[in-house]
């Protein structure tokens, strides 16, 4: 069951189609990942899929009917998008940033009522930044602010949440926290998450089906065990490596070649 | 949350920040006193006590008569002009989501006083008379600020308007519009440039309860699109990606907020002159006291506005006494030094 499916899609920023009739479909209660070179395609595709960009061609379905046609704060009842690197007005707390959240279901009179209060304090302790409440969302750490804004997406309460480099800018220990937090919210809560991931081996580690794009469209997509290997390195970075199964988790991990310090040498297991 | 005043009931909800409150309810007294003070003091000082009597109408004929028909419709246009400009800045600040935005920065204020002063010099004949009523010089200035207004929106679309875009053109507009004035005052009668010079810093000298009945349905009328606008605001802070996915149409909004933002700034222009610095300074005072949500920044806002206009009148009528200086140099003479001090401090 797709709870995000593209038909014939076509998207680009001027002529040149960046995306060209693609045709895909996003499992329900999953997590996917989308994978590609810088530049590919990947995040304006995840845009897309999010009303941010409307298309040269082809439509955007969520659960089944065209995001275009619906009414934009219905769809954000039902899905929430996290761009890349948002920026927060200067001086806002993190109470007021999550809060935010909560748009799509206030109104003039109703600012504050007892499930937007419910659904901030929810997403506040699932994210642990109760006790920042109060700070500046500028004061913050890095991870601390990631996690602040991922908790303004689950404030809004929505089934779908996108996700567009989560991780980026972070270190090791903050991108594990993040993708761990990410990874809980889809098995207690079986939310949907789709996000854009550059790390492969975390990519492979967390989702659950892996959209590899290449030249315009999808060039495999699956979950990571069956279609991560050398050659879709090879074909999607342009890159030769070699790809083994973790030692700790079993998840495919990816060894990229190039040059470097050797010092010793090892027989490369074979994956696969 | 002790910081927060939560009332939730059925029909409604809110979140107060007491902080933001407070320091509202403080700005309301000190905005009260200013003005009180700036209707006794001038050429003959009325003591607070018989201003007070005055406004209930139960002082002394001649109090009654200066404040009544002199002062109080001036400190009135004075407040309300710098309340709109305060207020319009606040909100082009939040769309174009940078703290140095103003009406004024951007060619609103500018094109009101390319149109009152093309107004002044086109229709005055060689004996320096006025071919049309100087009445219609707030008309004329509001237009210009409407006409720049649409045409920085119209210049700067491309598949909908970002907040650079909005910026560089007004910026771009503003210059050439400093340039157009310059030439009409040079090639207008003398006696009319000194007279637009006046205009162009910003005045409420004269002002009479004509002018108060002209601004006023503006500023009362502009207050509840003002309160509606606060939660949309808010979130438009975030970026266009955010405002989208919370479920805004933002280019719909943007501009929506644009036409209101130079209601404001038009309505103030065309009352006070192109009273300079207002508009910027207003909303960054204010937002050291509220924070930056709206709800809170709006009412400091206009506040802090009306505040800097009245005191400004004042110290242009009296620090020069007999001179009349005209209230724009002040909010200048303040206004700018803080705002090379924001720049200084934003490195």
């Amino acid at each position: 069951m797709a709870v995000l499916t593209t038909s014939n899609l076509t998207l680009a920023y001027g002529k040149e189609p960046i995306i060209d009739e693609l045709n895909l479909q996003i499992p329900k209660g999953k997590i996917t990942v989308l994978i590609g070179s810088n530049g590919c395609g990947k995040s304006t595709l995840l845009r897309s899929m999010a009303r941010l960009l409307s298309p040269k061609n082809g439509h955007v379905l969520l659960n089944g009917k065209d995001i275009a046609k619906r009414s934009t704060k219905q769809v954000a009842k039902e899905l929430a998008i996290l761009p890349q690197g948002p920026i927060a007005p200067e001086g806002l707390t993190v109470l007021q940033l999550v809060k935010q959240g909560r748009f799509p279901y206030q109104s003039w009179l109703q600012q504050w009522s007892r499930e937007d209060e419910e659904a901030v304090m929810s997403a506040l302790h699932a994210t642990n930044l109760i006790s920042f409440m109060e700070t500046p969302v500028d004061s913050l750490s890095g991870g601390q602010r990631q996690r602040a804004w991922i908790a303004m997406t689950l404030a809004q309460g929505t089934d779908t949440i996108l996700l567009d480099e989560p991780t980026t800018y972070l270190d090791m220990t903050h991108q594990v926290e993040i993708l761990d937090l990410l990874f809980e919210l889809n098995e207690k809560e079986k939310r949907t998450i789709v996000m854009v991931l550059h790390d492969l081996n975390l990519a492979c580690r967390y989702a659950h089906h892996i959209v590899a794009i290449q030249d315009k469209t999808v060039y495999a997509e699956g979950a990571p065990e069956e279609i991560m290997n050398e050659q879709l390195v090879e074909d999607v970075f342009q890159m030769s490596s070699t790809v083994i199964p973790d030692p700790v988790f079993g998840t495919p991990m990816c060894i990229p070649f190039g040059k470097g310090r050797i010092v010793r040498h090892v027989n490369t297991p074979q994956y696969a | 949350m002790r910081k927060y005043w939560i009332i939730q009931r059925k029909s409604f909800s809110f979140l107060v920040d007491k902080k933001s409150a407070f320091g509202i309810v403080v700005l309301s007294l000190a905005a009260l006193l200013a003005m009180l003070v700036s209707i006794g003091v001038g050429d003959m000082y009325i003591a607070p006590w018989d201003v007070f009597n005055a406004l209930l109408g139960t002082g002394l004929d001649i109090n009654q008569l200066i404040i009544t028909e002199f002062r109080l419709p001036r400190v009135l246009v004075a407040f309300i002009a710098g309340a709109s400009l305060a207020l319009s800045g606040a909100i082009l600040q939040g769309i174009i989501r940078n703290p140095l935005a103003s009406p004024d920065m951007i060619g609103i204020t500018g094109g009101a006083g390319f149109a009152a002063v093309a107004f002044l010099t086109m229709f005055s004949d060689d004996s320096n008379n006025l071919l049309l009523s100087i009445n219609y010089l707030p008309l004329f200035a509001f237009a210009g600020a409407t006409i720049v207004a649409f045409l920085i929106y119209g210049l700067a679309w491309k598949d909908g308007v970002t907040p650079i875009r909005l910026i560089l053109i007004g910026i771009g507009l503003m210059a050439l519009l400093q340039a157009l004035t310059t030439l009409m005052m040079l090639i207008g009668p003398i006696y009319r440039a000194s007279q637009a010079t006046i205009w162009l810093t910003g005045t409420v000298y004269g002002t009479s309860w004509k002018e108060v009945k002209a601004i006023l349905p503006w500023f009362l009328g502009l207050m509840p699109i003002l309160v509606l606008l606060v939660r949309r605001l808010n979130i438009q802070g975030f970026g266009d990606d955010l405002t989208t996915g919370a479920g805004i149409s933002v280019h719909r909004e943007r501009f929506m907020l644009l036409m209101i933002c130079t209601a404001l700034a038009g309505s103030a222009v065309a009352f006070a002159g192109a009273m300079g610095f207002v508009g910027l300074i207003g909303p960054h005072i204010a937002r050291r006291i509220t924070g930056s949500s709206f709800g809170g920044l709006f009412p400091a806002s206009a506040l802090i506005g009306g505040i800097m206009v009245v005191l400004a009148d004042l110290a242009g009528r009296t620090l020069f006494s007999p001179l009349e200086v005209p209230a724009g140099v002040f909010t200048a003479a303040i206004g700018a030094p803080y705002f090379i001090y924001l720049l200084f401090k934003n490195q």
